[in-house]
């Protein structure tokens, strides 16, 4: 099933009398269950192209679907709605909201979509555990390191159970260590939960995880290859 | 909705510094509001309460034909056999006294000075008369059958330089338009704290008052003072049927209760600009959160928070703000407040004379419960609406624009 289509999508940016060209025509299928890098240079239009798909931005022509429905029509409010339940996000900067706790911030996408307390409780016990924090749930961020952020972030995202997670970089900012550990937690729950994640990067290291790679250069699709992954059956095996 | 105001709540924590003075100028707002207010409100009870315990009473009789500002004396303008119309209206139940009182116009002389005096002849032994018995500050009282004693105010004393037991020359109009002149003995001299009043007025015993004008039982006016002032009407319904005229006291001091609207309407005013300056401390401390916390709101919207909740949030806020700004300003307030019910503010010399109204040299401010909780529930409002514009700044935030924000 396709989670996202894109269609012959541009997007220009104007900062004062300059415009800025970010995606010259861009069309992309995405189906559901991918675990998709977008690589590229700085400046190719990788977040561009994120923020569109996420519904945080409007093509400036071409159209962008969401599980089959057009969405670059669609005004703040019914964007906010289709991000709420649908789409996950995860930055590279770990954006948590420092006022609340681990559990809080995790907490805070069950409450936007109208889950009842004992349905939070429940699910943030499970996505704690899932990302190897039970033992930090009431913990702020200021408390917690960078990795420890990042997968309250990656629990955050997951929370509502949406059909697709974007990430932005999502290593980095963090040492090598912590960078595999995330990764490994988003293969993992991608393969338990078969949610779609399509992240930026243009971290090697991150590539090698990606089952496709999409690599952008100045606003255009450059490249649109399926990898071999040696590590679907070391992890087959390991399961 | 409690998510929302414990986060709401956590956030001005981020910042206590600039809370709780953002707090304290709402609260300094408000306490100097309710002080004012209070004090307005001690003023117009001083000046209402002065005025009728002094001047008015809360009741008069005249005859209906008595001009006030000619002090006539003839005998068609006055109160025939007074004692007994005065005993007749202090037998009514909320009548706490009546007694009868002659006016007369006067020069007083004494050594090279003269004086233009107001005489008053009293019943020395009626309560009406307490607050000149109970202001005495030398001397004594005067005694109903005092032939040659008078009772003056201290700033009268003062200005022409006499003590008790000094004499001093009166001459006064009668009632057959001749003068009468006669030496009195000051037997004591009072204050009431109202000068203007003080200076004015000297009292004779009422028999001695109508035998030096020729107005041998007859009186200038039955003062009356009720238990308390709302049963008026029910007083003036009773003595209907007299010949006379009744003055009550809201029509006596008509003034006061001008200048009373006047002032409250001053006051709006003044209570406007404050609030008003204490809501751009508020707007001004939201706004720099807004700025502060610019990426957090581009979090929220990406997450699928609506512009109404992220909205919500900084009113939440701002309401957090204005409920802490008016308990801390009620304090500060009632604090203030009882300070000046207690000790007073000095005010010198306020007192309009000429039937205008008299304000004691001290007011005392009087907590106004009213205008407490008026004040409060105008701080709240202005406080919420100040939180509006900050929090629709919040609200309209380009979820894209705010993520690439550096907070």
């Amino acid at each position: 099933m396709e989670v996202t289509k894109i269609e012959n999508v541009t997007r220009i940016f104007k900062i004062g009398q300059v415009e800025t060209q970010a995606l010259r025509g861009v069309s992309l299928s995405i189906q559901s269950g991918e675990f998709t890098a977008l690589v590229g240079p700085s400046g190719s239009g990788k977040t561009t192209l994120l923020q569109l798909i996420g519904c945080l931005d409007q093509p400036t022509s071409g159209s962008v679907f969401i599980n089959g429905k057009e969405v670059s029509k669609l005004n703040r409010n019914q964007r906010a709605d289709m991000r709420r339940g649908t789409i996950g996000f995860i930055f590279q900067f770990f954006a948590l909201i420092p006022t609340l706790s681990a559990y809080e911030n995790i907490e805070m996408p069950l409450l936007l979509n109208g889950h009842s307390a004992s349905e939070r409780r429940a699910r943030i016990t499970d996505l704690l555990a899932a990302v190897d924090l039970s033992d930090r749930a009431n913990h702020r961020p200021d408390q917690l390191s960078g990795g420890q952020q990042q997968r309250v972030a990656i629990a955050r995202a997951l929370a509502p159970r949406p059909t697709l997670i974007l990430a932005d970089e999502p290593t980095a900012n963090l040492d090598t260590a912590n960078g595999k550990q995330v990764m490994e937690i988003m293969t993992r729950l991608n393969q338990e939960t078969g949610v779609t994640f399509i992240f930026a990067t243009h971290d090697p290291r991150v590539i090698q995880y990606a089952r496709r790679v999409i690599t952008l250069r100045d606003g255009l699709i450059d490249a649109n290859n399926v990898q071999h992954m040696p590590e679907d059956e070391k992890m087959a095996v390991g399961a | 909705m409690i998510q929302l105001f414990r986060m709401a709540f956590r956030d001005l924590g981020r910042n206590r510094r600039r809370t709780f003075f953002s707090i304290l100028a709402l609260a300094m707002g408000l306490a100097l509001l309710i002080l004012m207010a209070s004090f307005i409100n001690g003023e117009m009870s001083n000046a209402m309460d002065t005025t009728i315990q002094l001047q008015s009473g809360h009741l008069q009789l005249r005859a209906q034909n008595y001009d006030e500002r000619k002090a006539s004396l003839k005998w068609e303008n006055l109160i025939e056999d007074p004692t007994k119309v005065a005993g007749q209206i202090s037998a009514l139940e909320p009548v706490v006294a009546a007694a009868p009182r002659l006016f007369a116009s006067g020069i007083a002389t004494a050594r090279d000075q003269t004086a233009g005096v107001k005489i008053v002849g009293i019943d020395p032994g009626s309560v009406t008369n307490d607050p000149y018995r109970e202001g005495l500050v030398s001397g004594e009282y005067l005694a109903p059958d005092d032939r040659e004693g008078i009772l003056i105010g201290r700033p009268l004393a003062e200005k022409m330089g006499l003590d008790v037991g000094d004499q001093i020359d009166l001459t006064a109009n009668t009632s057959n338009g001749d003068v009468s002149e006669q030496l009195f003995t000051i037997r004591g001299i009072y204050s009431t704290q109202t000068r203007v009043f003080d200076s004015a007025i000297v009292f004779l015993p009422l028999a001695k008052a109508q035998a030096m004008t020729g107005t041998e039982n007859h009186a200038s006016t039955i003062f009356v003072l009720l238990k308390d002032k709302d049963q008026t009407d029910a007083v003036v319904n009773a003595l209907q049927t007299s010949n006379n005229k009744i003055l009550t006291w809201t029509k006596m001091n008509e003034v006061i209760i001008q200048t009373e609207n006047m002032a409250n309407s001053y006051m709006s005013l003044f209570y406007l600009i404050v609030l008003a300056v204490t809501a751009t401390v508020i707007i001004n401390t939201l706004i720099m959160a807004v700025f502060e916390r610019t990426r957090e709101i581009g979090i929220l919207a990406a997450i699928g928070m609506k512009g109404r909740r992220i909205m919500a949030i900084f009113l939440a806020e701002s309401s957090i703000l204005a409920v802490g700004g008016i308990l801390l300003g009620l304090v500060l307030g009632y604090l203030a407040v009882a300070y000046l019910e207690r000790n007073g503010f000095y005010v010198g010399n306020m007192a309009v004379g000429g039937g205008g109204f008299l304000i004691r040299d001290t007011v005392y401010a009087k907590f106004t419960l009213e205008g407490t909780i008026n004040l409060s529930i105008m701080a709240f409002v202005i406080t919420l609406l100040a939180g509006l514009y900050p929090a629709m700044m919040a609200a309209r935030m380009e979820p894209v624009e705010a993520l690439r924000a550096e907070k």
